[in-house]
């Protein structure tokens, strides 16, 4: 009697907060978007406006999630291979984009590349425009999910360690034939994990680009910002319709991890 | 190809891993490095090998020097302690990827691996992955991987290390047959003297990042240059400053005090198969202990508590 | 080689985890030459930008930045909401953990999945998520809207995961034989948690209660829509932030973002310590 209040106590609370917190509301989300059908739904996710929103978000991922796989790995080899006495200070500069808020992050890229910023002169008489435009959104969405691949593949390549690559050393390999045979096959699962961690992020980022965007409908609007949007006019429908839009690419993300969870398990068993 | 070392120091921050060590391997010799733990043989292994940088000193193969070459241009085949197989590939793979680095047609590949695989015995196992093979077969697989590109010299850092001590003593075996078939230098590393005397042909023994002695197995046994080579080579027996091996006390009846046999009393009689221990104690109640056969202990009737005649060796002194 | 103290201190020094063999020197220049040029267009310089900006008018007028009654309330509420939701985070975080690892019941694996929902979640669905059930017309029958508790409950939904997944791991590497011996010397489950599994949480528990305190200070997107942003009332550091860049006031915005990276630096680095000088102790 005591061992199964002692184990029904926490579970109670914890499942009840849970519930609370997390299961209800989001289940609440998808109950009022659907409870009058699919016709609104369907009728608000094709409105021009949403349409847009949500291909711009796209086309800020397919952006994005490239140069971070890159430069991610890149970072990771320099943390965990590099031979400099900056290791430390570019681990810093890996935790930053986590503690600093997007709205603050937005706000920095408008000083730099803005009119009135550092380099606002400059970008003008060369025609370019960053802030208020495409080029501003993907260095906001690059900044915030910057830390997720290198954050992921480090603890791999540490794991890996350097035995592997110094065999391919001794058996004549380059060091681009090493990379691409011995380290990335051995790190991969490490990567894509950190890569659907980037995609997620990218396609939710929403304070630093809210300030670069402008948030112009149809324009500079994305998907998150087009929720907004909505909401703030009052059309809940289009609001929730679009949230359960990127409601379901979570869970959809959220499933891949466990998927890749299981698959990295199996591999780092061996 | 011979390998010449010189003068070669090599420092880890405070630490002195190697101190203006020396060494030449004859072109086709089988030479251990023996040391305990820190002695600095892996480092001097991976030196020859390009895998570190040497602070001073140079390395040189077949009389050309390549202290700054790096190790993939050094033609040499390395062996590491845990074997470091790529886990992604086949076996097959794994011994191929030294050759299709290069560029190998695919008909070379695939001759050359498999007159590799049936060298060391891996046939019929082309295609497993090394989480599906032994300890034993993981070993083979990379002495095929780092044979594969015809290295001129072929390093092992601790072989048998990581292997069990039946495998180990059939592995020893085979190297060395391996070694008479494909007769390509070969420096391997050891912190067991056993093996070191059983495999190879000459032994450079290190402590502390210098060499102590260099010589066949049979020299450093019997003609130790220091304390540190006498004690690490064999048992000993430290009597003060001398040390004597226990297989040259010799033990007679008691009251036989020819030659300068003096009196003991056995404290201890150990049987270890053929071998039995015997632990003694001296009249200036020194202990000490005697290696002596099945036959000895049963002609004297050793045991506890008895008192016969030690004849001890001239010891060795090291100044 | 048995790994002695002195191969143990080689190790410490020796430069084996460079992996990048010789050769390829060139094309790992330019890889180098490349990754610091897209860190110092990405984050350095905007950084920077944000110091000097926010240095810009001296002592003076920063100071006059933060101090001014609306900024000074907007990062009250902050830091108090960030620390309600860190405690509330560590207990309840610290709770789930364990029903995960030490509870067995049907559904169990769904309920894992689903603590990560959070990071994949943009923020901005989190708060029409959260207002969806607790705002008006909401079938709860409450309206938090425009009121302190919708901020505190935007953030618990935001770092939900951080105490979690960090005590879930230690949790599952604790050597349950301490808590069996403990248990044979007499101690009661109070005491055995108390007592043993506690203070080897602990770490893990400080680890995700400071970056969920990070989290919370610069959070914009799940409060923003929730609270109103109601001056001296519900606005919050990042929300009073951002109305400054859109009224222009980029130096007094610049300021009070400094004020903030400050503070989440300072209990990142101090977590970053602490768990030093706890493993340190761990040996």
């Amino acid at each position: 009697m005591a061992v199964s209040v002692r184990r029904l106590g926490p579970r109670a609370v914890g499942l009840t907060y849970l519930l609370a917190l997390l299961g209800a509301p989001v289940a609440m989300i998808f109950y009022r978007t659907f409870e009058h059908g699919l016709a609104p739904v369907w009728n608000a996710v094709t409105q021009p406006n949403a349409i847009h929103a949500f291909w711009l978000s796209v086309e800020l991922v397919a952006i994005v999630v490239p140069l971070n796989t890159v430069f991610g790995i890149g970072i990771a080899l320099l943390i965990e291979r590099g031979r400099f006495r900056g290791r430390a200070l570019l681990g810093l500069l890996l935790d930053l984009p986590f503690a600093i808020s997007p709205v603050v992050v937005g706000l920095a890229l408008v000083l730099v590349y803005g009119r009135t910023g550092w380099f606002g002169n400059w970008l003008t008489a060369h025609g370019i425009q960053v802030i208020f435009s495409i080029p501003g959104m993907v260095l906001a969405t690059a900044f915030v999910s910057l830390p997720f691949v290198a954050r992921e593949t480090v603890p791999v390549l540490h794991e890996l360690g350097t035995d592997a690559e110094q065999a391919a050393a001794t058996l004549g390999a380059s060091a681009w034939q090493t990379f691409r045979r011995v380290t990335l096959p051995a790190i991969r699962w490490g990567v894509v994990y950190g890569v659907v961690l980037t995609t997620a992020r990218a396609l939710g980022e929403f304070g630093a680009v809210s300030i670069v965007s402008g948030r112009l409908e149809g324009q500079t609007q994305t998907l998150p910002l087009y929720v907004q949007d909505r909401f703030e006019n009052f059309d809940t429908t289009g609001a929730y319709a679009a949230a359960v839009v990127l409601a379901l690419l979570a869970f959809a993300t959220l499933l891949t991890m466990n998927l890749l969870a299981r698959r990295t398990r199996r591999d780092t068993a061996v | 190809m011979a390998i010449e070392v010189h003068n070669v120091t090599k420092r880890f921050g405070s630490f002195t891993a190697l101190d203006d060590v020396s060494v030449t391997v004859k072109d086709g010799a089988l030479m251990a490095l023996l040391g305990p733990s820190g002695s600095g043989k892996s480092t001097l292994l991976r030196i020859i090998a390009g895998l570190e940088t040497p602070d001073a000193g140079n390395v040189s193969i077949a009389g050309q020097d390549l202290t700054a070459a790096p190790a993939r241009t050094r033609g040499v085949g390395f062996v590491f302690q845990h074997y470091a197989p790529f886990k992604h590939m086949t076996v097959y793979d794994n011994v191929a990827f030294g050759l299709t680095v290069r560029r190998a047609s695919k008909n070379e590949v695939n001759e050359r691996v498999g007159e590799l695989l049936s060298l060391v015995r891996l046939d019929g196992l082309a295609k497993r992955y090394p989480s599906q093979l032994s300890g034993g077969q993981l070993q083979r697989m990379a002495l095929a991987r780092a044979l594969a590109p015809q290295p001129k010299v072929l390093l092992l850092d601790e072989p048998f290390g990581a292997l069990d001590v039946q495998v180990r003593g059939e592995l020893r075996e085979w190297l060395r047959r391996l070694h008479e078939e494909i007769h390509v230098t070969t420096i391997f590393v050891t912190h067991d003297q056993e093996e070191a005397m059983d495999v190879a042909g000459q032994i450079v023994v290190m402590n502390g990042g210098r060499i102590e002695q260099t010589g066949t197995p049979r020299e450093l046994y019997e003609q130790p240059v220091n304390e540190f080579v006498m004690s690490f080579i064999g048992p000993v027996n430290r009597l003060g400053d001398a040390l004597l091996r226990p297989h040259d006390i010799q033990i007679l009846p008691g009251g036989d005090f020819a030659s300068g046999a003096v009196e003991a009393l056995v404290r201890r009689v150990v049987h270890l198969g053929f071998e039995v221990r015997v632990e003694l104690t001296l009249p200036d109640g020194r202990d000490i202990w005697a290696q002596v056969t099945r036959e000895t202990t049963a002609e004297l009737e050793l045991e506890e508590g008895q008192i016969l005649s030690a004849r001890l060796p001239t010891p060795r002194l090291f100044a | 080689m048995s790994p002695g103290p002195v191969s143990q201190a080689l190790e410490r020094h020796s430069p084996r985890r460079r992996g990048l063999p010789a050769g390829g020197r060139s094309a790992t220049a330019l890889g180098n030459g490349l990754l610091a040029g897209y860190l110092s267009v990405l984050v350095l310089l905007p950084v920077s930008a944000l110091l000097a900006s926010a240095a810009s008018g001296g002592s003076a007028a920063f100071w006059q930045s933060v101090s001014g009654p609306e900024a000074v309330a907007a990062l009250k509420l902050t830091l108090v909401a960030s620390a309600i939701v860190v405690v509330v985070n560590a207990l309840f975080g610290t709770l789930i953990a364990w029903v995960l690892v030490r509870d067995e019941f049907p559904g169990k694996r769904v309920v894992n999945a689903l603590i990560d929902l959070p990071f994949a979640l943009p923020t901005v669905v989190a708060g029409v998520v959260l207002l969806a059930l607790y705002g008006k017309g909401g079938p709860a029958g409450i309206d938090i809207t425009f009121t302190r508790a919708a901020v505190g409950l935007a953030l618990l939904f935001v770092t939900l995961p951080f105490v979690v997944r960090s005590v879930q791991p230690v949790l599952i590497e604790l050597d349950r034989s301490m808590e069996e011996a403990a248990g044979s010397l007499g101690a009661g489950s109070w005491t055995v948690f108390r007592r043993i599994v506690l203070p080897n949480l602990t770490p893990a528990i400080l680890s995700g209660a400071a970056l969920s305190f990070a989290r919370a200070l610069g959070e914009f997107g799940s409060v923003v829509l929730i609270s109103g942003n109601l001056p001296f009332k519900t606005e919050v550091g990042s929300v009073y932030i951002f109305n400054q860049v859109e009224n222009d006031n980029v130096a007094a915005a610049a300021s009070v973002s400094v004020v903030l990276l400050a503070c989440a630096l300072v209990v990142l680095g101090a977590m970053t310590w602490l768990s030093r000088r706890g493993s340190a102790h761990g040996g």
